[in-house]
């Protein structure tokens, strides 16, 4: 019985273990070597060859050069900053835009939902690359919607929108709206009418039952969507690099420039591990106030 | 489930039937072949060719830096390429597979010797110059007729950005361009690797940073062609390529390039075998391949750059030979200068300075 068990937990931890894990020591290991031309770009390296003495060697060589650089260049800071500052101006619009969709689906009439998911998950079947290179034509100069513009005569110049942060909010609110809607459009379609009912018999108009027992009630989709959201959103590389302009300055292209153009790859590991350390404090905070809630409420 | 079982054996069959035919892997440049070639030389020798496009050195670089890229024949530009060699990333030709080598040009060979001594690892695929392509009603409607558009100042005088900005910018994004162009702009030695005078440039390019509308690599053939901006820093032959496809669209969009009169950067793109090729005998067929004089001529008549191949001029278009912003003139070339790759401690002080300058901090 107790075999079966361990069975059990032990798939999930070899998932964790092989494919997050694993990759994670390499990433922390090679943050801190140090950059070299060869291939590998990088040293030292881990040879198994040499026995004992080369696993003193490889550590001995390793140090914390990579990270004091870090600390020590303005750049990276205001990378994560400004990175944070997009993560959270998008999450906040995706829900802005998110949550009515997902309350009008789960109040559609119950045999038109699964047409309104499939409209939803519909464009999750072209590529994301292709999506994101159709909004270059219409966001750009001469593209459809300065041209719609124009024609209708709210404006006589052109915006320009493409190749700035507009246009990255629009990409990624754009791209990660499905993330928001599917967990709220899930934890809303559960929800008991019967507490809506009895919260208006008792005297409540539709707004506040709406604050009172909806929005509580949707609280857990809503969260879940928003770090479905805001996580990949805050490492995010293509929208940046392709709807952004010269300013738009994010984590993820920077750690492209490390790795692509200076060829320093434990630098750009630095950066990817303090990304992920900077994730994760604000997910641990939170899980905590959560579990602290729930005690307090039993 | 035994449907499922069989056709999934059956798919299996197929891939290894394909895995035993002869397959050549040809890392190039995006937009950089005429694609009836990799037709043809399939027709030709019976492998199959698969064929990826990179749009930056760095991308390419960072793949065969990993090892084991897994690709036979990649193209990197020769300043590059130079310090590739250096460490063992590419090996020795084998010019007895390579007959075709008597085609290639002596002239272009003594400069690529620079970067490549002897030739020893790699053959000239195209050569060109990076300089200024203008969409010329745009740039005259905003700077007047005798708007200065064979000139560095065009793109780094902040009082032509201004009114330029109107219309829309592209720089390179590709601060080993770029630099060199500011360089020279300012009257400091082109190829300089001495940070101080590295860092001169930032001047220049705060001065005209607000009126860039983007920095890329590739985007501008379009924009060009499409009329979406009025100047692009960028490769020669791109933009050419963008004047074409205009001419195409006959949308009304002229576009015209000119190296710039200060002096110019003078780039080649090499074909070259990486170390670790699962198929170097493929490559030495593709590389031959590519010097026989009909099939060279199809790939600069179709992507408008010259190329290193001497035989291959007489079946060139009259509009490539012609055209002294692909075949510059001598005196032209004389203008054109070269440049050689960073050591690491300077390509981090560039790509830092660089950062700065795109994204102001």
């Amino acid at each position: 019985m107790n075999f079966r068990k361990y069975l059990l937990i032990l798939i999930p931890y070899s998932w964790l273990l092989l494919l997050f894990l694993v990759p994670f020591i390499i990433v922390v290991k090679m943050s801190l070597s140090d950059t070299e031309m060869a291939i590998p770009p990088y040293y030292p390296y881990f040879t198994l060859s040499e026995g004992w003495q080369g696993i003193v060697n490889f550590f001995s060589e390793l140090d914390f050069e990579n990270y004091i650089f870090l600390a020590e260049d303005n750049l990276y800071w205001k990378a994560y900053l400004s990175s944070l500052k997009i993560a959270l101006i998008s999450t906040f619009f995706t829900l802005l835009i998110g949550y009515p969709i997902a309350y009008g689906m789960a109040n559609a009439q119950p045999e038109w939902r699964p047409t309104l998911m499939m409209i939803i998950i519909l464009p999750f079947w072209t590529s994301f690359l292709i999506r994101i290179y159709s909004w270059m034509g219409i966001l750009s100069q001469e593209g459809f919607l300065n041209q719609f513009l124009l024609w209708i005569g709210i404006i006589d110049q052109p915006l320009t929108i493409l190749n700035t942060n507009v246009a990255v909010y629009i990409g990624i609110v754009y791209t990660y709206l499905p993330f928001m809607i599917l967990p709220i459009y899930a934890s809303l379609e559960k929800l008991d009418i019967s507490l809506l009912e009895a919260a208006i018999d008792l005297g409540c108009n539709r707004s506040q039952s709406f604050w009172l027992i909806t929005m509580p009630l949707s609280k857990a989709g809503v969260i879940a969507g928003c770090f479905l959201v805001f996580i990949p959103v805050l490492g995010e590389f293509v929208i940046p690099d392709l709807l952004g302009g010269a300013d738009t300055l994010m984590i993820g292209t920077i750690l492209w420039q490390e790795f692509f153009a200076n060829r320093d790859w434990p630098v750009a590991s630095a950066v990817a591990v303090v990304l992920l350390l900077l994730l994760m404090i604000p997910i641990i905070l939170f899980q905590r106030s959560e579990q602290k809630q729930r005690e307090a409420e039993q | 489930m035994k449907k499922i079982m069989l056709s999934l054996m059956a798919s299996l069959m197929v891939s290894t039937s394909i895995a035993s035919a002869a397959e050549v892997r040809v890392y190039n440049w995006s937009d950089y072949i005429d694609e009836d070639l990799i037709e043809k030389f399939e027709a030709e020798t019976g492998d199959k060719l698969i064929y990826d496009v990179f749009d930056t050195n760095e991308l390419l670089e960072t793949k065969l830096l990993a090892g084991s890229s897994g690709y036979d024949v990649v193209v990197p530009s020769a300043s590059f390429m130079e310090r590739q060699i250096k460490i063992g990333v590419f090996q020795k030709l084998d010019y007895s597979q390579l007959p075709n080598g008597k085609n290639l040009w002596d002239l272009i060979k003594q400069r690529t010797a620079k970067y490549d001594p002897d030739n020893a690892y790699s053959i000239n695929y195209m050569w060109g110059t990076t300089g200024i392509g203008v969409n010329i009603a745009k740039v005259k409607e905003v700077l007047g007729d005798d708007a200065p558009i064979d000139s560095l100042a065009l793109i780094f005088d902040p009082k032509n950005m201004e009114k330029l900005s109107a219309c829309g910018v592209h720089l390179l994004d590709a601060p080993g361009e770029m630099i060199p162009a500011a360089l020279q702009y300012i009257g400091e030695f082109a190829d300089s690797k001495d940070p101080e005078v590295i860092k001169k440039t930032e001047a220049v390019f705060e001065a005209i940073r607000p009126y860039v509308t983007k920095f890329h690599s590739s985007e501008y053939v379009n924009a060009l062609a499409n009329g979406d901006i009025c100047v692009a820093f960028g490769y020669s032959g791109d933009i050419l390529q963008a004047r074409d496809r205009a001419a195409e669209a006959d949308n009304g969009v002229e576009i015209a390039y000119n190296a710039a009169k200060e002096g110019a950067v003078m780039w080649f793109d090499q074909m070259a075998i990486p170390a670790d090729a699962p198929n170097p005998e493929g490559a030495h067929k593709f590389l031959n391949f590519m010097m026989d004089a009909n099939n060279m001529a199809a790939a600069s008549n179709y992507v408008y750059y010259a190329n290193g191949n001497l035989a291959s001029q007489e079946f060139l278009e009259e509009d490539i030979t012609g055209d002294t912003a692909i075949y510059p003139t001598p005196e032209t070339l004389k203008n054109l200068f070269t440049t050689t790759a960073y050591g690491s401690k300077e390509q981090r002080t560039v790509t830092r300075l660089w950062t700065k300058i795109k994204s102001g901090t």
